[in-house]
């Protein structure tokens, strides 16, 4: 055995745990906070790893894997679960012939999501085990045990991250990776084909694999009972909430830290409770656990005290339980904010700068793109879910008219296109819409951290393969008006949207130029500002580009951000930037 | 013995590297250690921070919270008064005197604060500013600055010089590793 200490990211603790537990079948979409366990994964040469066009498609490849005879994996933010819940639910009900892990990834406090949804709610509805692991270490022994829980109950088990650990590095020891034999395969419709009648049979068997875990809830290690001496005050908690709960109270409590939080022991929960003359349960977002203790008949403190909203952390849980406040400094002034905003040289820059000055109603997507929507580009009027610009832009305009589409496009990138925006396209085509579509072409998927997908020629492994053409494939689905602009071009873009909102049939713009920060990129030497001929009128500033302000009446250029794009020097009416 | 460093700026800046590399000189002095990073949209020019904390017993949360910061080393002006309440009583703040306008203000939304090294120096016990862009371009490269002030915060968070030059070697790209020496070496020199 190699035993090797490494500070570990827990993503790439998740991916050393599936290596290490012989996981050979890879298939995630990316999404932060779970991108980087695929990245690692893909890493290691005997792991087939794959980007799926979206998180159905990868679930559907794992399930597959594992039907087939190998340990499989797939990895998701917390919203791609929604995408994957079909087969979910019904590979519950197949349960696996291999070890089959699904990783989900919660965001409390939505540093990069749309929304704060709790999966583990995914566990309970599905009637899978789910596990969850508070540090690396914790993710690399939880994956394996995952593994084994998924072969001895004959089901797939979710495996739930959040930010926190996702994103945190600690120290690990690894050991080395088990070397599976392929699994046989049986041909076992009963087991495998979900039609009523056999799926009518196979309910009862879930329900029972739910009981059985039930059992295994009450004696597994990966659910630890912490008693400290001279206190009777619990706290039963899981993952990220149990160290905020340990750095705050120390040994001044004891702890119920739950590893396996689907499903639940019974008890073991009544017999901590019966120790301890209080309980508290510390979970971030829903009152999962509470929950289960009302079930069961144990009397909890929880978000009566706690709240459902945003991250916990020590100093939380130390201000709720003990009342105490630290004694902080104060700045005494009014800090502006610092939003995320999109990078100099970003091309969605000269496409959202057109839309706003045509002053359309747009339709956004997921993607750094997103950040169109704020000032001073200001262009974007929804977000809801990956792909859902362009079937809201339909439903938008077949609510109002022919009139609102010529005012009215929607925005959608490469990656998130071929996700879930296609089947909206395919439903404008069918269905006569007469909507404009812009596909933002930036040759990658860009905010989860440059992942190649199945536009960009290249796999996860950085091998050339088959490319989809976007103008085909538009095409192909019954869109006659396909073009594309070079988003650096103000001029060409601006023709290029205002000729597709005049007509009334459905096209699509592709925006195309890489995004700015592809290494491949080459980028011109950062621009200048003339102070002769500058007169501080500010129409640079309408860009929203980070590189360029107007400090003291003259407009001036940080040269350590500028890419020379040039969009600023189109604007600028006495031609005071040069190069 | 606990320490909570905390990394603070823009993004873009190379906080990752930071605290990659304080990440690394802690667990090779032998302490238990936990870092907790920015990822995805926040990257994206704005505001970011990085959680190093170290113990000789175990590290449980992965984050600072306010008044708990022994040391904030922050790559921007606005970014250390931002981060201010999170120093705790006493505490140190590495800051490089650079500006960096953030877009409320570039749009006239808002104002960027006078005199923040001043108004700091006023508030806090132990404050270093360093003009570590100078420094960066000084050792050959602007984006040098992550670098230039670990060298700065070295000469106050202790550890070995070996230690530091290891962590170096493991965690910068052979091809960057001498430029990036030059910085080190240059900080822990101001």
């Amino acid at each position: 055995m190699n035993h090797l200490k490494k500070l570990m990211l827990g993503n790439e603790a998740v991916a050393r745990g599936v290596y290490e537990a012989g996981g050979r079948v890879v298939s995630s979409y990316p999404g932060t906070p779970s991108t980087e366990i695929t990245e690692f994964l893909a890493k290691y040469d005997d792991v087939y790893c794959e980007w799926a066009p979206n998180e159905k498609v990868a679930m559907e490849v794992a399930i597959g894997a594992s039907i087939g005879g190998r340990r499989s994996f797939c990895g998701m933010k917390h919203v791609g679960l929604n995408v994957a819940a079909d087969p979910l639910f019904t590979a519950s009900y197949t349960g696996v012939n291999a070890g089959l892990v699904i990783g989900v990834a919660d965001d409390p406090g939505m540093h990069s999501s749309q929304n704060e949804q709790d999966s583990r709610h995914y566990a309970e509805s599905s009637k899978i085990p789910m596990v969850e692991p508070s540090d690396s270490q914790e993710c690399i022994d939880y994956v394996k045990t995952a593994y084994e829980l998924s072969e001895r109950f004959d089901t797939p088990v979710l495996l739930r991250m959040s930010t926190r650990i996702a994103h945190s590095q600690s120290i690990v020891e690894t050991s080395d990776p088990l070397d599976l034999p392929l699994k046989e395969y049986k041909k076992d419709a009963a087991k495998y084909v979900m039609m009523p009648g056999y799926a009518k049979l196979k309910h009862p068997i879930v329900e029972k694999r739910t009981e059985a875990l039930r059992q295994y809830a009450e004696t597994t290690s990966l659910n630890q009972v912490i008693l400290n001496k001279g206190t009777d005050v619990g706290v039963i908690c899981a993952g990220t909430t149990y160290t905020y709960a340990r750095e705050a109270l120390g040994d001044k409590v004891s702890y119920l830290k739950l590893g396996l939080i689907h499903p639940m022991p019974v008890k073991l929960i009544q017999d901590f409770a019966s120790k301890m003359s209080k309980v508290y349960v510390i979970e971030e977002l829903d009152d999962f656990i509470e929950t289960h203790c009302a079930r069961i008949g144990v009397k909890v403190i929880g978000k009566e005290l706690f709240g459902w909203i945003g991250e916990f952390s020590q100093k939380y849980i130390a201000e709720k339980m003990l009342g105490e406040t630290p004694k902080i400094y104060a700045f005494g002034e009014n800090v502006p904010v610092r939003p995320p905003v999109m990078c100099a040289g970003c091309p969605h820059r000269g496409l959202f700068y057109t839309l706003h000055k045509l002053k359309l109603t747009v339709f956004g997507d997921i993607g750094c793109y997103t950040l169109g929507a704020q000032a001073p580009l200001s262009a974007i009027d929804t977000t809801v879910c990956m792909g859902a610009s362009i079937s809201g832009l339909h439903g938008f305009n077949t609510a109002r008219g022919e009139e609102s589409a010529s005012k009215s496009v929607c925005v959608i990138g490469d990656s998130t296109f071929i996700h879930s925006g296609i089947t909206g396209l395919i439903d404008i085509a069918y269905n006569q819409g007469i909507s404009t579509v812009i596909i933002l072409d930036n040759s990658i998927t860009g905010m989860t951290g440059h992942q190649q997908n199945p536009t960009t020629g290249y796999t996860i492994k950085g091998d050339p393969t088959a490319a989809v053409s976007l103008e085909k494939l538009c095409a192909a689905v019954g869109i006659n008006r396909v073009r594309v602009c070079d988003p650096y071009n103000l001029k060409e873009t601006m023709d290029a949207v205002k000729e597709e909102i005049a007509v009334a049939e459905p096209s699509v713009i592709i925006s195309r130029r890489p995004c700015a920060l592809l290494k491949y990129v080459k980028h011109k030497a950062p621009l200048k500002i003339d102070v002769d001929k500058c007169r501080g009128c500010k129409a640079c500033l309408k860009l929203g580009c980070p590189a360029i302000s107007v400090p003291n009446g003259k407009a001036q250029i940080d040269n350590t951000l500028c890419v020379g794009c040039g969009l600023c020097a189109d604007l600028c009416p006495f031609d005071a930037i040069v190069e | 013995m606990n320490k909570n460093i905390m990394i603070v700026g823009v993004g873009g800046q190379g906080s990752l590297l930071a605290s990659k590399l304080l990440g690394n000189v802690v667990m090779a002095s032998g302490y238990d250690v936990k870092v907790s990073e920015v990822h995805g949209m926040a990257q994206r020019g704005g505001s970011v921070v990085t959680y190093v904390k170290y113990s000789d017993h175990k590290v449980y949360s992965p984050v600072i919270n306010e008044g708990e910061a022994d040391m904030i080393i922050s790559f921007e002006l606005l970014e250390a008064a931002r981060w201010l309440p999170y120093l705790k009583k006493g505490g140190t703040i590495v800051v490089n005197n650079q500006q960096i306008a953030p877009m409320p203000v570039i749009t006239g939304a808002a104002t960027y604060p006078e005199n923040i090294a001043d108004k700091l120096d006023d508030i806090v016990d132990d404050l270093i500013v360093v003009d570590a862009l100078s420094l960066a371009e000084e050792a050959g490269n602007a984006k040098a600055v992550n670098v230039v002030l670990m060298g700065v915060a070295s000469r106050t968070l202790g550890f070995s010089e070996e230690v530091w030059q290891d962590a170096l070697t493991t965690c910068v790209p052979p091809k960057y590793l001498e430029l990036n020496k030059k910085a080190f070496a240059l900080g822990q020199n101001q």
